[in-house]
């Protein structure tokens, strides 16, 4: 077995455990508050936990399935992602065959050119070819109402669901000298990090929660939580150095910055369900709503992490 | 043989459905009856049916026959075998003149023998901006004949985006199909206050449209 298989094998181990004592939490919990009748807060609690598994367990598969499996997964990522976003927004029939490319064309394209490891491409086609293109095919219908909005909106849902999430198995193309073969990992430690993050930040809020720190966007995030949340979750990718290619310290900073984006990435994508008069995006994930609810931290860390890492560790 | 590309077939249809629309199912308070009912719907797609099939639980969609038009459904080999066998559709003539059988008697008959029906009472897709058409007295009619019989009311949410008229490629949307509770005719209701009351359970059950905030 190479380290890389070892470290993950370590990791999921280590993932699997807090998940056993997650478990137990929510049973002790059940048995106290809601053994007579149902308790919301403590039944969402167990469903959410129970959605960790599935995540956990599919996310590990497609680790051990490699390069095509991460692929793959994260492919499907985009497309239920990108359902959900094209749901709630305005289109209308001229948008048709804009909608249609975006989803059958645009997108396997994009992971295409990840597969292919064409990072010049790569970067630019939603960007670039998508971000023109697209107005183009729905202009043709020459139907103009809302039509900024429309392109817009079309453009962003690209952006967001396709063109960022895209950027987490991007991460896999870089060539970071003494790290070879252990790219899989900068996945796990991006994903672990945001994750623990939101978590943390649930946990800290519920336990020690009084100020509310964005009322109109968010009701339940508190400053305490989003406080606590950050720390611990900074420290928690400062120790998890050792599946990196940073040193301590560095992996310490990476964290802050991707707790920070995934907080801030949080905000934007809950006013856009307000504005869209809506609680949830979805319900794929019993208990935490649509997949962009769990992504949406992801969303926002994924494509500053890659370029820092690329512009300071990478060769390519 | 015939019958197993015919099952084949079915479940190809909601595997399809489910995988493009996600479809979810909201279940009125008091559960779906578990004797056979009618299903009534909103209709905008031809894949309308195909989304209540296919969210039905297996036990009631073995009962469930989607009443069609006969048509749409005998113009072609194909669109034969999908509505009557792979469907089991109840078909109807909807031209008064051309009519060979009743349909009312066709759907009574159909309820007698223990089947469930699929109904769209706007009669035919609604391709207008309007949220529901007025409905057509064939519903009013069954239920004079069979008037035990209970009517589920279905609104069937965004599958026009899915696929609007003369589009071919469907753009995957998260649609849902909301079900009411059931409802029966009461005694002495005439035929406008029966429809009418079956139109605004229909419309309750739709949900407010987008961007109008909470």
């Amino acid at each position: 077995m190479n380290t890389a298989s070892s470290d993950l094998l370590t990791l999921v181990l280590g993932i699997f455990g807090v998940l056993i004592l997650a478990s137990a939490i929510g049973y002790v919990l059940q048995r106290r508050f809601a053994a007579t009748g149902p308790n919301a807060a403590v039944d969402n609690l167990n469903a959410r936990i129970k959605a960790w598994w599935v995540m956990v367990i599919l996310i590990g598969i497609a680790f051990i399935a490699g390069r095509v499996g991460v692929l793959i997964l994260f492919a499907f990522c985009s497309f239920a992602a990108l359902r959900e976003f094209i749901t709630l927004i305005n289109t209308r029939r001229a948008d048709h065959w804009a909608l249609a490319s975006a989803f059958f064309i645009v997108l396997p394209i994009q992971y295409y050119l990840l597969w292919t490891k064409q990072y010049g491409i790569f970067a630019i086609f939603i960007p670039v070819y998508a971000f023109l293109l697209m107005p183009i095919i729905s202009v043709l219908r020459g139907d103009t109402e809302r039509f900024l909005l429309r392109i817009a909106e079309v453009q962003w849902a690209l952006m967001i669901c396709v063109f960022c999430v895209s950027h987490v198995p991007a991460l896999l193309t870089l060539s970071i000298p003494g790290y070879e073969g252990r790219n899989v990992l900068l996945i796990a430690f991006l994903v672990i990090v945001v994750q623990l993050s939101d978590v943390l930040q649930y946990v800290w809020g519920k336990l020690f929660g009084r100020t509310k720190i964005a009322p109109n966007l968010s009701p339940s995030k508190t400053v305490e939580g989003f406080v606590g949340g950050v720390i611990s979750a900074t420290l928690i990718g400062a120790s998890l150095s050792w599946i990196t290619p940073f040193t301590p310290f560095q992996a310490g900073v990476l964290a802050f910055i991707i707790t920070l984006m995934g907080f801030f990435g949080g905000l934007v994508m809950s006013a856009i369900k307000r504005d869209r008069g809506v609680k949830d995006w979805g319900n794929l994930i019993e208990g935490h709503g649509g997949l962009i609810d769990r992504l949406d931290s992801v969303v926002f860390s994924a494509p500053i992490f890659f370029h820092i890492v690329r512009y300071w560790w990478s060769l390519s | 043989m015939k019958i197993m590309i015919a099952e084949f077939a079915a479940a190809a249809f909601v595997l399809f459905a489910r995988a493009i629309t996600a479809v979810r199912a909201i279940w009125p308070e008091h559960g779906l009856p578990s004797r056979p009912c009618v299903y009534f719907a909103n209709h905008s797609s031809h894949g309308d049916f195909v989304l209540v099939w296919a969210v039905l639980p297996p036990r009631l969609r073995k009962l469930a026959r989607p009443v069609a038009g006969a048509e749409y459904w005998l113009k072609s080999k194909i669109s034969t075998f999908i509505g009557r066998d792979v469907f089991n559709a109840v078909l109807i003539e909807r031209e008064r003149e051309k009519r060979t059988q009743d349909p009312i008697a066709l759907m009574t008959s159909a309820i007698d023998d223990g089947s469930s029906l699929i109904l769209f009472p706007e009669g035919t897709r609604n391709l207008t901006d309007a949220r529901l058409l007025p409905f057509k007295s064939g519903l009013f009619h069954l239920v004079s004949a069979r008037p035990d019989v209970e009517l589920v009311p279905v609104w069937i949410n965004n599958l026009n985006r899915v696929m609007p008229k003369g589009e071919i490629v469907p753009i995957p949307l998260i649609c849902t199909v909301t079900f009411g509770d059931a409802m029966r005719i009461m005694a002495n209701e005439d035929k406008d206050a029966f429809l009418e009351r079956m139109q605004s359970a229909l419309l309750a059950l739709a949900p407010k449209p987008l961007g109008t905030g909470e």
